[in-house]
């Protein structure tokens, strides 16, 4: 869906250096990275807002490095929303039809479709400024939703939000993604939109791509230091719940509250992992024999892989454990960690 | 600021001083024509004509800066460009320059015996005692005001609504028409009513490039010369509630629609 090769952008105070990617159709891409990165910056850029010093972009197959942004088919959704002030809600959502060419009967039943789907309906007459932040989010997606665009570019569209809202609009993005099959590119750093969201997405740093690959990937096998301290946290499975316990291969995981159904991700901070060389009788109810398999200096702290069934699970140690502990490569250990500890995303 | 201090007194008592001074004079100004002195500068005919060429001229000026400087007040909140302080500066350039001084450069260009001056002479256009000389020394003296004022109305507005509006389809003049200028238009005509405000109460330029036709300021003034006081107030009176009158009515029509923001 998305090709970009080269890309250079230089729009002080930030800056692209050499940013290749691929995003593929219908994928629901995340790009992350710290404030500052450049991530809107490659949004606007590909949306055609931004001009390009170098470099090219393909969007849909069709090369548009030089096609401006209303021939690009591409919807960019802003945080701050950006409504037309003076437009009613309806007028802004209808907003892009004046410059597409669409039969008024099913410009109409799309419209209909939309106020349905984002629950927009008794708010058709409004102005923006009488709208709540999830409704002018709503309002926003069904702008750009209307004109059919292959691609959406959301710049970090639930972090104005309340917490309530945010996980309505999570929801609803997931269903609009599911049901539309256009491409989603979102700009967040809330790794748990990233990971409850996103199929694919790059971690980007001053500037340049630092990772690209499937969420799964970027948060298990961070491809630099950059990204494995960005994501932070580095014990991250799918895996199956039942009740309060989560199966991820043959372990059985014990958490503190009941857990959602069906399958998900759970991650595990390195910090709360517990290394001992025998068993240990504590309050921690899980606890397993691992494998190490690697031993890493991260300054401060030691970074201990165990492998744990067919589960690497990641822990930090200090210098001094490391030694009294005498751990070494390949030694049978055990880990454990408090139900309490264990995230579900 | 606590209220019981010598300090914040100090900062009322010279606060009321300043509204004193503006407003002292103009409220005996307006105060001081008697009826009878009023109806028969209302009955004047040159009077009348003074005043209604003073408005005609002033909102020639308000529209051909409106029509001039919207394209320039856009480009100064949305582009940067080397020299673009540059050209902030010549644009107050006429706020600062003495007046009758606008009406001499004026004439230097536009009048006999320069090229621009020949050119406008075979093209029929008269500059010196013209309705157009008139026109043209307040587009000069007024077309700051409508700039700085419109340029800031552009600022104003979220460039992220235009990018919005590209993205779903709309070229850069749409998305100028539809979202900018409805956004802006509020700013804009605050603007033009500065411009022509100050277009109107323009005399050192005017007088120097057209003395006749008369507006109302040289009106004003040669009645004071000629026969004193007395018989100049009721013409400024007559000026300033007209001029009321039309911003008033002018902004009643424009801004009727309450835009919500």
């Amino acid at each position: 869906m998305i090709r970009t090769e080269n890309l250079h952008v230089d729009l002080d105070p930030f800056h692209l250096r050499d940013i290749t990617l691929a995003v593929e159709k219908n994928d629901f891409f995340v790009l992350m990275g710290p404030t500052g990165a450049g991530k809107t910056v490659l949004l606007e850029a590909l949306a055609g807002l931004t001009p390009i010093q170098s470099g090219r972009i393909w969007i849909g197959g069709r090369d548009v490095t030089k096609i401006p942004p209303e021939k690009r088919a591409v919807s960019i959704v802003y945080q701050d929303y950006a409504l037309f002030p003076h437009l009613t809600v309806r007028e802004n959502i209808l907003y892009g039809l004046h410059f597409h060419k669409m039969d008024p009967g099913k410009a109409h039943a799309r419209y209909q479709e939309l106020l349905e789907a984002l629950n927009l309906s008794p708010l058709q007459g409004r102005f923006p400024t009488y709208l709540s932040g999830g409704e002018k989010q709503r309002v926003a997606l069904a702008r750009a939703l209307i004109v059919n665009p292959g691609l959406i570019l959301l710049d970090e569209p639930l972090s104005a939000l309340d917490p309530g809202f945010r996980q309505e609009i999570r929801g609803i993005m997931k269903k609009l993604h599911e049901s539309s099959g256009v491409t989603f590119l979102m700009v967040t750093h809330h790794f748990a939109e990233a990971i409850s969201l996103a199929n694919r997405g790059a971690v980007m740093s001053n500037g340049r791509i630092e990772q690209v690959g499937t969420i799964e990937d970027i948060f298990q096998r961070p491809a630099s230091t950059f990204v494995a301290d960005f994501v932070g946290m580095k014990n991250l499975f799918t895996a199956r719940f039942n009740g309060t316990r989560a199966f991820i291969g043959n372990l059985e995981i014990e958490s503190a509250g009941p857990l959602p159904k069906g399958y998900g991700h759970i991650a595990i901070r390195p910090e709360d992992i517990v290394l001992s060389t025998e068993r240990i009788a504590s309050s921690m109810r899980n606890q397993f024999l691992g494998r190490v398999t690697g031993i890493f200096d991260q300054g401060f702290y030691y970074e201990v892989h165990v492998l744990a069934d067919a589960f690497t699970f990641k822990s930090l140690l200090t210098k001094r454990s490391l030694f009294e502990m005498g751990i070494r490569e390949g030694m049978e250990i055990f880990l454990s960690f408090k139900a309490s500890a264990l995230h579900t995303l | 600021m606590r209220r019981n201090e010598l300090f914040f007194w100090m900062t009322v008592s010279f606060s009321l001083l300043i509204m004193a001074f503006i407003l002292i004079p103009l409220i005996r100004m307006m105060t001081a024509p008697s009826f009878s002195g009023l109806q028969e500068a209302f009955r004047d005919e040159e009077v009348m004509r003074s005043i209604w060429l003073s408005i005609y001229t002033a909102g020639w000026a308000a529209l051909i800066s409106f029509v001039l400087g919207t394209p320039l007040a856009y480009l100064l909140a949305r582009v940067d460009f080397a020299g673009k302080r540059l050209v902030e500066s010549i644009i107050d350039l006429p706020i600062v320059i003495p007046h009758p001084v606008v009406g001499i450069a004026i004439l230097g260009v536009a009048g006999r015996g320069s090229w621009v001056g020949e050119i406008l002479a075979d093209l029929g256009i008269r500059i010196m005692g013209s309705v157009t000389g008139i026109v043209t020394v307040l587009t000069f003296v007024g077309l700051p005001f409508y700039v700085k004022a419109a340029k800031e109305g552009f600022e104003s507005i979220s460039p992220r609504l235009e990018r919005v509006s590209r993205n779903l389809g709309a070229s850069m003049f749409h998305t100028f028409f539809r979202i900018t200028f409805p956004l802006a238009w509020r700013s804009l005509f605050i603007g033009l009513i500065m411009c022509a405000a100050r277009a109107i109460s323009e005399f050192g330029a005017v007088v120097v490039v057209a003395y006749h036709p008369m507006i109302a300021p040289v009106m004003i003034y040669e009645r004071f010369e000629a026969y004193g006081l007395k018989y100049s107030q009721p013409v400024a009176v007559w000026l300033v509630s007209i001029c009321l009158l039309l911003f008033l009515l002018l902004r009643f029509l424009t801004l009727r629609r309450k835009i919500e923001i």
